[in-house]
C-alpha cells in the first residue's frame, strides 16, 4: 500500500486502538476493498473508521448459509471500504447507528425484513414493516414465502415522538398527499407555524423489491433495477448491470459506455429541469414551471425518439446498452444539447433576477455543512452544504475516467444553494453531453451476457442524478440472483429533510421537500 | 421584468391540439374502457390520482399531461386535492400492501359515480414486482376498475386519449326523457 492510500488513515486509527483488521481484499468487491471482520471487531472498526474521517454509505445483510452476513460500506476520498462480517443468527450484531446515525434506519430495514438482532440499537421501533408480517417473520429469509390471509390493516398505533405544551400542535400528513406525488407519512409538532419537530414515517411504497429480484436472470434484474426509481431508471440500472458485469467478469465495449453516460446525462438534465421547475412552483412562480416543463418534454421526446422510451427504461441491459444510434442521431442531439444549455442559461438568469423568489427560497430549508457531514449526505443536497463528492468525479468509472467533470458546489444549505446546484449541474451536463458524442467510440454497443460458472459478486458505484447509488449483487452458480440490495441516495437524504425543515413554517414544507427530493420508491424498496 | 416578459411572448402559447381518438383506435394504443361516464360529466372531471405502490415513472408522466403542450385542464379534466372532490381516481403502481388499506379508504371516500382508471402496466397486472408478501399487485385485486392503460409508464399522449374517449363518449350519450 502506497503513502497516497485515502484509505491509510483507518489503518492508522486501527493502530492506534490495538486493532488488527487482517488483509484487504482489493478483488472480490471492487472497486471497494474488503475487510472480513469477526463480529467482536464491528463496531470498533466503524469507531475506527469515522475517527480516520471515513464517510458512511451503506448497510446491508442477507443470509449466508446457516448463518447470516452483514456489509456496511464506507469512503474516503474516493476509496472504498467494505467491512463484512459473517455471523450466527443468533448472535446480536452491535449497532453502527451509536457511530454513523445515518445506519439507524438501514439496520432497521434488516432487522424487520431479516430478523437481524442489534446491539445498542437505540430505535427499537420497526422501519419498514407495518402489518403486512409480523415482526416474527422475515420475508428476506430463504424459508419465507407467506402471504398476508387478508387485507392488510394501516398503520396506525406507531409510536411517533410526542411534544407536549400549550400551543404545541400535532399534523398529521399522510400517506395519500394532496398532489400527485408518491405516499408516506409525516408527522409535524409545531406551535403556530413553526416546526418544532418533524417525523417522517416510510414504507408505504415497499413492494418486495429486495426479495423479487431473487432467482432472476441478469436480465431480469436489469428490467426490475430500472423500476426501483423510475425517475432514476439509467441510474440505478447502470449500477446494478456494472455490479453484475464486475460478478461476472464482463468487459463493456467502449462505445456502450459512452452511450450509458449519455443515457445518464439525459437522466439528468431532465429531473433537473422538471424540479426546478417544480420548486419554483411551490413558491408559485409559474414562468419557471411553464418553461422549464416545456424543456424536459422536448428532451422526453428526443428520448422517444433515438432510444425508443421516453423515461430511457431498459436502454441500460447487462453488457451494453439495448440500441445504437446513428452518426446523424449523435450529431443532432449534440446540437441539441448546446440549444438546450443557451435556453437554460436564460430562464435561470430570469429566475435569478427574481426578488420574490430569492425571497421565497434563500434561507428556507437551511441544512449546515457540519449537520450534512454528520449525516453523509449525499447528491446535489449534500453538494448545497458543503459535501463536495460526485462518483463522476472523485471516484470516476469509465468513461468518466476518460473526462473532467465540475462539481458545482455550495455552502448555503438552503433551497435556492439545492436549486443552483442543479442548475449548474445542467449545463455541466448537457456540456458533457456533447464531450461524450463528440467523442464517441466505434465498434459494438454490447458485449453478450454470459453467466459467470461459479458463485459470484459485485457492486456497483455510479452517480445518480440524486447522488451515489450503491448496488450489491451476489449470484449463484447458475447465475440466478441470491442477493439484491440497491442503495439509493434517498436513505442519506430523508434524515436531513427532518433536520433541515426545523424552524421554518409549515407552508414551506414543500418546498422543502421538494429541494431534497428523496424518492419513496427508491427507499422503500 | 422585461427579460420575462420577452420570453413568455417569443414561446408563445404551444399546446398542441389533440383529437379525441376512435374506438378503433383504443386497442392500439393499449387502453381498455369497461364503463364510461355519465353524460353530466361531458365537460368536466375532476381526477384524484393515488399511487398505491408506483416506482414513481407513472407519477412523472401524469405530471406531463399539465405541461403547456398537453394542457389536460383545457378538456376540463383537472387534478383534485380530496378523493371527496373527485369523480374518478386515477391509481398507479402495483398495490403495495402497506397502501392497500389507504387505497381502499380513498375509494370508499370518493363519491359516485367512482370511475377507476389503473394507470400503467404494474396498476393493470402488478408488472415487475406481481403478488408478493409486500404488494397485492394488480389494482383489480384491491378495489373495481373501469378503465385500463397499459404502458410502462403511459405516455401523456395515451393517457390524454384514455381521458379523451372518456368525455367524448360521455358528451354522446343521450339523456332519456
Ligand atoms: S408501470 Fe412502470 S412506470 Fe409505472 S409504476 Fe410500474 S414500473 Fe413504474
Amino acid at each position: 500500500m502506497t503513502d497516497d492510500n485515502p484509505l491509510l488513515p483507518f489503518i492508522d486509527a486501527c493502530r492506534r486502538n490495538g486493532l488488527d483488521p487482517g488483509p484487504m481484499d482489493p478483488a472480490t468487491l471492487a472497486p471497494a476493498s474488503l475487510l472480513r471482520v469477526d463480529v467482536s471487531q464491528w463496531l470498533e472498526l466503524a469507531q475506527a473508521a469515522k475517527s480516520a474521517g471515513l464517510r458512511w454509505c451503506a448497510f446491508w445483510a442477507g443470509e449466508y448459509g446457516t448463518d447470516m452476513e452483514a456489509y456496511s460500506c464506507m469512503e474516503r476520498a474516493g476509496a472504498y471500504l467494505i467491512l463484512r462480517c459473517r455471523f450466527g443468527r443468533e448472535q446480536a450484531l452491535p449497532s453502527l447507528a451509536p457511530v454513523f446515525p445515518s445506519a439507524d434506519r438501514p439496520e432497521r430495514h434488516a432487522r424487520d425484513l431479516l430478523g437481524i438482532v442489534f446491539k445498542d440499537q437505540p430505535d427499537e421501533r420497526r422501519w419498514t414493516r407495518h402489518h403486512a408480517w409480523k415482526a416474527t417473520e422475515h420475508p428476506l429469509r430463504s424459508d419465507f414465502h407467506a402471504q398476508p390471509p387478508g387485507p392488510t390493516p394501516a398503520d396506525h398505533e406507531y409510536p411517533f415522538v410526542t411534544a407536549h405544551g400549550p400551543g404545541i400542535v400535532e399534523i398529521p400528513v399522510g400517506p395519500v398527499h394532496a398532489g400527485v406525488i408518491e405516499p408516506g407519512h409525516f408527522r409535524f409538532q409545531a406551535m403556530g407555524e413553526i416546526i418544532l419537530n418533524l417525523e417522517e414515517r416510510l414504507g408505504y411504497v415497499h413492494k418486495g423489491i429486495e426479495k423479487a429480484a431473487v432467482g432472476r436472470d441478469a436480465n431480469g434484474l436489469a428490467r426490475l433495477a430500472g423500476r426501483i426509481s423510475g425517475d432514476s431508471t439509467v441510474a440505478h440500472g447502470w449500477a446494478a448491470c456494472q455490479a453484475l458485469e464486475r460478478a461476472a467478469q464482463i468487459d463493456v465495449p467502449r462505445r456502450a459506455l459512452w452511450l450509458r453516460a449519455v443515457l445518464a446525462e439525459r437522466e439528468r438534465v431532465a429531473n433537473h429541469l422538471g424540479d426546478i421547475g417544480a420548486i419554483c412552483n411551490d413558491a408559485a412562480f409559474a414562468f419557471a414551471q411553464y418553461q422549464l416543463t416545456r424543456l424536459r418534454e422536448d428532451s422526453l421526446r428526443e428520448n422517444a425518439t433515438v432510444f425508443g422510451h421516453r423515461l430511457l427504461m431498459d436502454c441500460v441491459i447487462p453488457g451494453g446498452v439495448a440500441g445504437d444510434i446513428t452518426a446523424d442521431q449523435a450529431r443532432d442531439m449534440r446540437n441539441n444539447a448546446i440549444t438546450l444549455a443557451a435556453e437554460v442559461k436564460q430562464v435561470i438568469q430570469i429566475l435569478e433576477d427574481s426578488e420574490s423568489l430569492e425571497d421565497r427560497l434563500m434561507r428556507t430549508g437551511r441544512l449546515a455543512p457540519e449537520l450534512a457531514a454528520e449525516l453523509g449526505v449525499i447528491g446535489f443536497a449534500g453538494r448545497a452544504s458543503g459535501q463536495v463528492y460526485d462518483v463522476r468525479a472523485d471516484a470516476p468509472y469509465a468513461p468518466y475516467d476518460q473526462f473532467e467533470v465540475r462539481v458545482p458546489h455550495y455552502r448555503a444549505g438552503d433551497v435556492a444553494a439545492r436549486a443552483k446546484v442543479r442548475s449548474e449541474e445542467i449545463t455541466v451536463s448537457l456540456e458533457m453531453m456533447a464531450r461524450l458524442l463528440d467523442s464517441l467510440p466505434n465498434g459494438p454497443c454490447r458485449t453478450p451476457w454470459h453467466a459467470p460458472a461459479q458463485a459470484c459478486a459485485g457492486l456497483g458505484i455510479v452517480e445518480g442524478w440524486r447522488g451515489e447509488i450503491l448496488s450489491y449483487v451476489s449470484l449463484d452458480e447458475h447465475g440466478q440472483v441470491t442477493r439484491f440490495f440497491p442503495r439509493d441516495p434517498s436513505w442519506l437524504i430523508w434524515p436531513a429533510l427532518e433536520l433541515c425543515v426545523q424552524g421554518n413554517i409549515v407552508p414551506d414544507f414543500p418546498l422543502c421537500n421538494k429541494s431534497m427530493n428523496g424518492s419513496y420508491s427508491g427507499h422503500d424498496l | 421584468m422585461l427579460k420575462l416578459l420577452n420570453k413568455i411572448i417569443r414561446i408563445g402559447v404551444i399546446t398542441e391540439p389533440a383529437t379525441p381518438p376512435a374506438a378503433a383506435e383504443m386497442e392500439r394504443l393499449g387502453i381498455e374502457v369497461k364503463r364510461t361516464l355519465d353524460r353530466r360529466f361531458a365537460g368536466s372531471l375532476a381526477i384524484r390520482h393515488v399511487d398505491a405502490g408506483s416506482c414513481n415513472g407513472c407519477e412523472l408522466e401524469i405530471h406531463a399531461l399539465n405541461n403547456s403542450y398537453y394542457d389536460v385542464e383545457r378538456f376540463g379534466v383537472h387534478f383534485v386535492a380530496s378523493p371527496r372532490h373527485a369523480d374518478c381516481l386515477l391509481v398507479t403502481g402495483p398495490v403495495s400492501r402497506n397502501m392497500e388499506m389507504a387505497l381502499r379508504r380513498t375509494y370508499d371516500a370518493c363519491p359516485e359515480p367512482k370511475l377507476v382508471i389503473a394507470s400503467g402496466d404494474c396498476a393493470c397486472n402488478g408488472g415487475e414486482f406481481g403478488v408478493s408478501y409486500a404488494s397485492c399487485g394488480a389494482v383489480a385485486n384491491v378495489i373495481p376498475v373501469d378503465v385500463r392503460i397499459a404502458g410502462c409508464p403511459p405516455a401523456p399522449a395515451q393517457l390524454l386519449a384514455a381521458l379523451q374517449y372518456l368525455l367524448q363518449s360521455a358528451r354522446a350519450q343521450h339523456i332519456p326523457r
